[in-house]
C-alpha cells in the first residue's frame, strides 16, 4: 500500500536509472535530507551533537567505507582503526603545513592519503583470504599505531605526542578548535556524510559495485567471467580507505580535537566499526547508517536509563552495558543474521502488501 | 536516520531536569575497563570526602556538594560524552582522570569557562597559568616527578656516571618525563637509557632482559595498568634490587605490588600526598560515611594510595570552593568563581591540620602565573610484610630552575599554535 | 662480540618460553575452530573469566556480591573459607563445562550453518557478555593468583650457564613450568584425539560434520565437549598469565597475542599452534633485541626502533602468509567453482 512500484511510471532511461527508482523511497530520502539539513541544526545542542550526532555521522562514513570493503567486496578487515589514524594524522599534518587552505580540502586530501596506504596494505589480499586476511589486516592496525606513536614527525615533535586540531574556518565559521558551535560541526560532518553516501551508493550499484560483489560471492568464478581480481580488490581497498580516511580526519579534527593514537584509534575502533556493519547489514549503505546509529545510541540510552532514571551505581550500569550489548549482538545474530538492513527490507515487503497481506 | 526521534525525546527529558542549588563536582570515573583497578579507589575517595562534608558540616559553606559520577571506562569518547552531559548541571571543576580526556577537555572547558584540575597527570605545561587560564595541575606534575626521583637518588649518593633506565608506557603519558630526564642527565652526568613498553605491557621479557644485561643502577618507571604489575614482577624475577626501583605515582599503589607478593618489598614510588589511614579525617569518614552506609563503591578501598589521592583531590576542590566563597562573598558559587578560588588557593600546614589531614600533602600556593604549585614531591616505599606504603621522605622541592623553562617553552608553543594571548 | 652472542642466545631461549605461553592461548582457538569452524574471539575473555572464577573460589568470594550489596543494602563479600588450589581448579572446570553447555545450547545451536563471519561476530558478542558477567560476579579489582607455581630466576640454569660461558642465563621458573604443562597438555590432547572414542568422534566432526552426524555421532555432545576442553585450555592459560600479572581485565587481551600464532601455524593444526607460537616468540624477542641494541637501526632511521612486539608478530605472520596462505600446517585450501 505505502510502498509500491505500481503506478510509478518511468518514461525515460534516466528516470529508470535514478538512485531511488521508487517514489516512496525517493520522498523518504528527500524528507530525511530536509530534516537533517533544515531542522536539526536549529534544535541541536552541545550535548546531542557531541554525545550522539557527531559520532553517528562520522562512524557512518567509516561504516560505509568498511562496508564497501567487507560487505560488497568480501574482504574482512580489522585495520579500520589504523586507517582512521592515517586519516587523522594526514589531516593534522596538512592542517599545520598548509594553514591557509580550507579544511574541507584537507579532509578530502586526508582521505586520498589513506586510500593509498589502505591499498598498500590491501596487496596481501591477492594471496590471503578469509580469516587469514582479517588477522593479516591487524598487522596494519598495530603497525600504523606504533608508527604514529614512534615517529615524532607525525605529531610535529610535540612533547606529549598528542595532536591538537588548530582552529579552522569554513565560510568564516569555526568548525575545529574550541569555539565551535554544535550546528556548524554537525553540518560540516553531515555534508561529508551525504557526499560519501551518494558516491558509495552510485559506485555500488554501478559496474564497479557489481565487480566487487562478483569477487565477494566467488572470486575464482568472477575471474573466469572477466573480472580482474587485482583491480577489483585493490579498488575496493582504495575506495574504502578514502572514506575511512575522511572519517578519521573528521573524528580527530571536528569531533575530538585532540588525539592520542593508541587510545583513540586502537584495535577497539576496528572492532566497533566491524560491529556496526554486521549489525547494520553487510552490503547495504542503509545498514551502515543503521548500525552506526544503533551502536552509538545504545550505550548512551542504556546509561540514561540505568544511571539517570533508575539511579544505579555507574559501574554496575557499565558492566550491565557490556552484558546487554553482548547479549543484544548475539540475539540479533540469531534472530536476523543479515542485520538491521534486512529487517528494513522485510518491513518494506510487509508495507507493500499492507493492509492485505494475502 | 529514523533513530533521531527517540534521541530528541530523550534530549527534551534531559533539558527538563531541574538545576538545584548545590555545588556540583562531576567525577569522570572509570570503574570498568582495563584500568578499573586504579579508577575505583580514586572515585571512592573523591565521593566519600564530599559525602563526609555533607554529613558532618552540611556541605561546604552551607551549600550541599553533589558528586555527579559518570563512567568513562578510561575511554576518550565516553569522556567527552560525560563532559557534555554534566556541564549543563552547573559543574564547578572537572577531574578528567585520563591524559587523553584531559587533552580533549582543555580547549572545550576553557571555552565554557569551567576549570579542570588534572592532579599529577594531563598536560604538564598547563602549569603555566598565563596560557592555560582554566587548567590547574597543582600540586605536582610529571616533570616534577622525574626531577623528584633524580633528587631523591642524589640524596642517596652521587649519581654522576651512574646508569639510570626509564621504563615507560609507550604513550603520551609515558613519554612525558623523557625531556626532563635528558636535561637532568646533562646537568648531573648520569647515563639515561630509554626502554619503552607498548600498551598493554603484559609481556615485558625483552625489556627486563635488556635491563638485566645493561645493569642500570636505578630504574625509574612511568607505567600504568597491567604494565606496573608485570614490571614489578619481572624486576623481582631478575632480582633487581627493589630499593633502586622507583615508580611514578601512577605506578605506586597497592594494586601494583600486591600481585608480586613478598618480592616487591622495598619498591619505591613517588607521591604528592600522604599514605595510610592514620589521619583524623578517616575517623570522620568512618563515622559519617561508612557507618551510615553511604560509602561509595564497595567501601573496601579506604586508606589505599589511590583512595587517598581521590580524597586529596576532593579536599583541594573543597578548599578552593571555600576560597572562592570568601573572595566573592556568595555561598552558591558558579564555575567562573570556582576558577578564581582555585587560582587563589593556598594550602598550609595549619589548614591541613584543621581539616584532619596533618602533613597529608605539601604546602603550596597557586597564583595566576603558576597553576602548578611549587612541585614538591615525596617518596614512599612498600613494605610487603605489613602490606602498606610508608612515606620515607619529606615533600621536597624539584628542580624548578630546569623545569620552568621547559614549561614555558611548551606552553608558549601551544599558545602560538592556538593563538592564545598570554594573560596575567 | 661473544657476549652479544650469549645475549642473543638468552633472548632466544626466553623467546621460546614466551612462545609456549602464546601457544597455550592459541590452542584453545584451534580446538574450537577445528571442530566447529567457529573463530572464537572470546577465548581471551574465557581465560580471564576462568582465572577470575578460580581466584574467586579459592578465596571464597561471594559471586555478584557488589550487586547484592547495592540492591539489598547488605555487606557481604566473603564466605570466609579458603579452598586449596587443586579443588578450586576442579570447581572452575565444572563452571567452564557449564559455560560450554550454555554457549552451545543458547547460542551456537541457533547459528548452525551460518557464515563464518556471523559466527565470529557472535563470539565477539559472547566476549562482551562474558566480560560484563565476570566483572559483575567477581568485581574488577586486581586479584593475586597463587596456585603454588614457582616464579623468578632459575638458579640452576643461571649457575650452569655462568660456569660454561661466564654469563648466567635468565630463565623464569614460571616459563619452565608453563613449558612442561604445555607439553603435557598437547600430549594429552593428542592421545585423547587419537585413541579415545570421543576423540575420534571429534576428529570425524572436524572432517565433515554431516558425515559424522549420519554415522551417529552426536554433534551437540561433541561441540559441548570441545568448548569444555577449550575452556580448560583457557583456564591453564589464565593460570599462567594470571600468576604473572595478577588476574585482571588485561588478561583478555592475550587473545591478541595468539592471533598471529594462529595465522602462522594455521587455524586447524594443534602442532601448528605450538610451532607458530615458538616462531613468533623467538622472532619478536630477537627482533626487539637486535633493533634496540644495534646502533645501525638508529642511524638508518634517525630514531631507534623499540617496543616492536605489538606489531612484529603480525607483520611476520603476514609476510609468511603471502607465501603460504594457509599457514604452516593448515589444510591446503582447495577452491572449486
Amino acid at each position: 500500500m505505502f510502498y509500491r512500484e505500481a503506478g510509478d511510471f518511468k518514461t525515460s532511461y534516466t528516470d529508470d536509472n535514478q538512485t531511488f527508482p521508487i517514489k516512496f523511497d525517493r520522498y523518504r530520502y528527500y524528507v530525511v535530507l530536509a530534516i537533517a539539513f533544515g531542522v536539526i541544526p536549529f534544535l541541536i545542542n552541545d550535548y546531542w551533537a557531541n554525545a550522539f550526532l557527531l559520532p553517528f555521522l562520522i562512524y557512518s562514513i567509516a561504516a560505509i567505507g568498511l562496508n564497501i570493503l567487507t560487505g560488497y567486496c568480501g574482504q574482512v578487515s580489522l585495520g579500520t582503526g589504523g586507517f582512521m589514524a592515517v586519516g587523522a594524522y594526514a589531516c593534522y599534518k596538512l592542517m599545520t603545513s598548509f594553514p591557509d587552505v580550507n579544511i574541507f580540502f584537507h579532509v578530502i586530501a586526508a582521505g586520498g592519503v589513506t586510500a593509498i596506504v589502505c591499498t598498500a596494505f590491501g596487496l596481501p589480499s591477492l594471496r590471503i583470504k578469509g580469516f587469514y586476511l582479517a588477522v593479516a589486516t591487524l598487522a596494519a592496525q598495530f603497525f600504523l599505531v606504533w608508527l604514529f606513536n614512534k615517529v615524532s614527525w607525525f605529531y610535529n615533535y610535540s612533547a606529549s605526542g598528542q595532536i591538537n586540531a588548530p582552529e579552522r574556518f569554513v565560510f568564516g565559521v569555526p568548525v575545529t578548535g574550541a569555539n565551535t558551535d554544535a550546528w556548524a560541526t554537525y553540518l560540516f560532518c553531515l555534508v561529508f556524510l551525504t557526499i560519501s553516501a551518494i558516491i558509495a551508493r552510485n559506485l555500488t550499484r554501478g559496474m564497479q559495485g557489481r565487480k566487487w560483489m562478483a569477487i565477494r560471492d566467488m572470486d575464482i568464478a568472477a575471474e573466469i567471467i572477466g573480472v580482474n581480481p587485482m583491480r577489483a580488490k585493490l579498488s575496493a581497498f582504495a575506495v574504502s580507505g578514502f572514506f575511512i580516511g575522511i572519517s578519521g580526519a573528521l573524528f580527530f579534527a571536528v569531533y575530538l580535537g585532540a588525539v592520542e593514537v593508541g587510545e583513540v584509534f586502537g584495535i577497539q575502533k576496528s572492532f566497533l566499526v566491524l560491529f556496526m556493519i554486521i549489525i547494520g547489514g553487510l552490503g547495504s549503505i542503509f545498514g551502515s547508517f543503521a548500525g552506526a546509529a544503533f551502536l552509538v545510541l545504545l550505550p548512551v540510552v542504556l546509561k540514561l536509563i540505568g544511571v539517570d532514571f533508575l539511579g544505579w551505581p555507574t559501574d554496575i550500569v557499565a558492566h550491565f552495558n557490556l552484558v546487554i550489548v553482548g547479549a543484544l549482538i548475539i540475539v540479533f545474530l540469531i534472530a536476523e543474521p543479515h542485520g538491521i538492513a534486512q529487517l528494513w527490507r522485510v518491513a518494506k515487503e510487509k508495507l507493500r502488501l499492507w493492509p492485505f497481506p494475502h | 536516520m529514523k533513530m533521531k526521534l527517540p534521541a530528541m525525546a530523550l534530549s527534551a527529558l534531559m533539558i527538563a531536569s531541574p538545576v538545584m542549588a548545590d555545588l556540583v563536582f562531576p567525577s569522570l570515573s572509570y570503574r570498568t575497563g582495563p584500568y578499573a583497578a586504579g579508577g575505583i579507589p580514586f572515585a571512592d575517595g573523591y565521593a566519600d570526602y564530599f559525602t563526609m562534608l555533607n554529613a558532618r558540616d552540611g556541605g561546604i559553606g552551607g551549600v550541599e556538594a553533589r558528586v555527579l559520577e559518570c563512567e568513562t571506562g578510561y575511554n576518550t569518547e565516553k569522556g567527552v560524552e560525560c563532559y557534555e552531559s554534566t556541564k549543563g548541571e552547573g559543574a564547578l571543576v572537572y577531574q578528567p582522570l585520563s591524559t587523553g580526556i584531559t587533552y580533549q577537555l582543555i580547549p572545550k572547558a576553557t571555552a565554557d569557562g569551567i576549570a579542570i584540575h588534572s592532579m599529577g597527570y594531563g598536560r604538564t605545561s598547563a602549569a603555566n597559568g598565563k596560557v592555560f587560564s582554566n587548567v590547574f595541575n597543582y600540586p605536582a606534575n610529571y616533570w616534577n616527578g622525574a626531577s623528584g626521583a633524580i633528587n631523591y637518588l642524589m640524596s642517596q649518593g652521587d649519581i654522576s656516571g651512574k646508569k639510570v633506565a626509564l621504563v615507560y608506557h609507550n604513550s603520551a603519558y609515558g613519554k612525558e618525563p623523557i625531556r626532563t630526564l635528558e636535561e637532568l642527565s646533562a646537568k648531573h652526568g648520569y647515563d639515561l637509557t630509554l626502554i619503552p613498553v607498548d600498551h598493554p605491557g603484559q609481556e615485558q621479557k625483552s625489556q627486563w632482559l635488556q635491563i638485566r644485561r645493561e645493569k642500570p643502577d636505578y630504574v625509574i618507571m612511568y607505567g600504568w595498568g597491567v604494565m606496573n604489575q608485570v614490571a614489578v614482577q619481572e624486576a623481582a624475577n631478575i632480582r633487581f634490587n627493589m630499593e633502586n626501583f622507583i615508580g611514578i605515582w601512577w605506578s605506586g599503589s597497592e594494586n601494583d605490588v600486591l600481585p608480586a607478593g613478598e618480592k616487591a618489598n622495598g619498591y619505591k614510588a613517588l607521591t604528592f600526598h600522604g599514605v595510610g589511614d592514620d589521619f583524623p579525617v578517616f575517623d570522620d569518614i568512618k563515622e559519617h560515611v561508612v557507618d551510615a552506609g553511604n560509602a561509595a563503591g564497595a567501601g573496601d578501598q579506604i586508606g589505599t594510595v589511590l583512595y587517598n589521592r581521590g580524597l586529596y583531590a576532593a579536599m583541594l576542590a573543597a578548599e578552593a570552593v571555600k576560597t572562592a566563597q570568601e573572595i566573592h562573598g556568595v555561598a552558591d558559587i558558579n564555575a567562573a568563581q570556582m576558577r578564581d578560588g582555585m587560582e587563589a588557593l593556598e594550602i598550609t600546614e595549619d589548614k591541613m591540620a584543621a581539616l584532619g589531614l596533618p602533613g597529608f600533602g605539601p604546602s603550596f600556593k597557586v597564583s595566576c602565573e603558576n597553576h602548578g604549585g611549587p612541585g614538591l614531591v615525596g617518596m614512599t616505599q612498600w613494605d610487603a610484610a605489613a602490606k602498606e606504603w610508608t612515606l620515607i621522605s619529606d615533600f621536597s622541592p624539584s628542580d624548578m630552575d630546569l623545569i620552568q623553562p621547559l614549561i614555558d617553552e611548551d606552553s608558549m608553543a601551544y599558545a602560538a599554535e592556538n593563538k592564545i594571548e598570554p594573560s596575567c | 662480540m661473544l657476549e652479544q652472542l650469549y645475549f642473543a642466545m638468552e633472548v632466544f631461549l626466553n623467546g621460546l618460553m614466551a612462545g609456549v605461553l602464546y601457544a597455550l592461548v592459541a590452542l584453545g582457538f584451534v580446538l574450537i575452530f577445528k571442530a566447529s569452524g567457529i573463530f572464537n574471539y572470546a577465548q581471551g575473555v574465557m581465560a580471564l573469566f576462568s582465572a577470575l572464577t578460580l581466584v574467586g573460589i579459592m578465596d571464597g568470594q561471594v559471586p555478584f556480591s557488589h550487586i547484592i550489596n547495592a540492591t539489598f543494602g547488605t555487606d557481604i563479600h566473603h564466605f570466609g573459607w579458603h579452598v586449596p588450589a587443586l579443588f578450586a581448579i576442579f570447581g572452575t572446570v565444572i563452571v567452564m563445562v557449564l559455560f560450554a553447555w550454555i554457549v552451545q545450547r543458547y547460542i551456537f545451536r541457533h547459528l548452525v550453518g551460518q557464515e563464518p563471519i556471523i559466527l565470529f561476530m557472535a563470539t565477539i558478542g559472547l566476549a562482551y557478555f562474558l566480560e560484563g558477567v565476570g566483572d559483575l560476579m567477581w568485581g574488577s579489582e586486581i586479584k593475586k593468583l597463587d596456585v603454588g607455581l614457582p616464579q623468578g630466576i632459575n638458579d640452576t640454569i643461571d649457575q650452569v650457564t655462568y660456569e660454561m660461558f661466564g654469563y648466567g642465563f635468565f630463565i623464569d621458573n614460571l616459563d619452565i613450568v608453563a613449558t612442561v604443562v604445555a607439553v603435557l597438555l598437547v600430549i594429552g590432547l593428542v592421545i585423547f584425539a587419537q585413541y579415545s572414542k570421543e576423540g575420534r568422534a571429534m576428529r570425524a566432526v572436524a572432517d565433515d560434520h554431516q558425515a559424522a552426524l549420519s554415522v551417529g555421532v552426536s554433534l551437540n555432545f561433541i561441540w559441548i565437549m570441545v568448548w569444555s576442553v577449550a575452556g580448560f585450555v583457557a583456564l591453564v592459560a589464565g593460570i599462567m598469565w594470571g600468576t604473572k600479572s595478577g588476574v585482571q581485565f588485561s588478561l583478555s587481551l592475550i587473545a591478541l597475542k595468539a592471533l598471529p600464532v594462529l595465522m602462522l601455524g594455521g587455524f586447524t593444526s594443534i602442532p601448528g599452534a605450538i610451532v607458530g607460537g615458538l616462531i613468533i616468540g623467538v622472532g619478536e624477542k630477537l627482533f626487539e633485541f637486535f633493533m634496540s641494541s644495534s646502533a645501525l637501526a638508529g642511524e638508518l632511521f634517525g630514531f631507534t626502533i623499540s617496543a616492536t612486539e605489538n606489531w612484529f608478530a603480525y607483520v611476520l605472520a603476514l609476510i609468511f602468509l603471502v607465501f603460504r596462505p594457509q599457514g604452516l600446517f593448515g589444510e591446503k585450501i582447495i577452491e572449486r567453482v
